[in-house]
């Protein structure tokens, strides 16, 4: 298959995401939403590796990786505090900092 | 077979990405999650990227999909609730959502026009040459020579960020407020089975018992 197909298969997964980043309202669900768009543009990534013949975006793609485990981590650290604090898991309800 | 193998792996890295945003349940999500991953790394080893297709796997659809497994089994009784108010919101959220979905269809169209549209003749072409061999492209000693040469600095910033986020998140998810003092006084410990009650210890001189 040409590099063109694989580019249009990363711009729907990455669409996707975006329309689930913005459209849910549990923050696991965003969290999840994110992960499709970090993995859209990786798909991106790799493909413009392959036509190239050159392996840096495949090392693009990994640190990519490496930042979306990061922010797994933080993302869900927040929302086990947020439970034991009692508030609503919720991204509309959130207003803490606000002021 | 590759174009056969191709259509098989992208339809199902779509159905898990619709299947990820419409699922009601958030657990249903992560699962269709797992579908996507598994199906984008058949992507992966199309594009002869065999390093990140093996990491994609273990890292994301073993090690991230766990964590959110467990978190998800852990609010799990919040999430209900939100999904009962979700149904029955208001004209202004399914307003909201409206919106957001003709978004989502403008950053499509426009990631379309972008990048097929492009005057770029490699696009439509099938990559660049392949020769197989223990160090092609895309092997795990290539990624590594790469790694430890060129992007050194890039490696070590990634090391040092997962340092950070691995501190962050014990910080942001544990518990407030220390021990229970009762919790420690109620604890066995193997000298209370080797000696009889009244012995004569300190601790029983200033009167605390069962130490």
């Amino acid at each position: 298959m040409s590099i063109a197909w694989y580019l249009a298969v990363s711009a729907v997964v990455f669409s996707l995401g975006a329309v689930g980043v913005i459209t849910r309202r549990n923050p696991l669900v965003v969290l999840l939403s994110l992960e499709l768009m970090l993995n859209g543009g990786n798909l991106a990534l790799v493909a413009f590796s392959r036509m190239w013949g050159n392996g840096d975006g495949q090392i693009f793609a990994l640190v990519v990786m490496t930042v979306a485990a990061c922010e797994v981590c933080i993302g869900l650290g927040m929302i086990v505090a947020l439970y034991r604090r009692r508030l609503p898991i919720d991204v509309d309800e959130l207003r803490e900092l606000q002021g | 077979m590759s174009a056969f193998l191709f259509f098989l792996a992208a339809i199902g890295v779509i159905a898990g990405a619709i299947g990820v945003v419409v699922m009601r349940n958030p657990f249903y999500s992560v699962l269709a999650l797992v579908i996507h991953l598994l199906s984008l790394a058949v992507l992966f080893l199309l594009l002869r990227a065999e390093f990140v297709a093996a990491v994609q796997v273990v890292v994301y659809a073993g090690a991230v999909m766990v964590l959110y497994v467990f978190v998800v089994a852990y609010v799990g009784d919040a999430s209900e609730s939100i999904g009962e108010r979700l149904s029955g919101a208001g004209p202004v959220a399914s307003g909201l959502r409206l919106g957001g979905a003709i978004l989502g269809g403008a950053i499509l169209t426009e990631l379309l026009i972008a990048l097929l549209g492009t005057g770029l003749e490699a696009v439509d072409g099938y990559g660049a040459g392949y020769v197989p061999g223990p160090r092609a492209f895309g092997t795990p000693a290539y990624i590594g020579q790469l790694l430890l040469t060129r992007f050194l600095l890039a490696f070590e910033i990634a090391s040092f960020l997962l340092l950070i986020a691995a501190v962050g998140g014990v910080v942001l998810a544990r518990r407030r407020g220390g021990l229970d003092e009762e919790d420690d006084r109620d604890r066995l410990t193997p000298l209370d089975l080797l000696r009889p009650q009244g012995t004569g210890t300190t601790a029983e001189g200033v009167g605390r018992h069962g130490s």
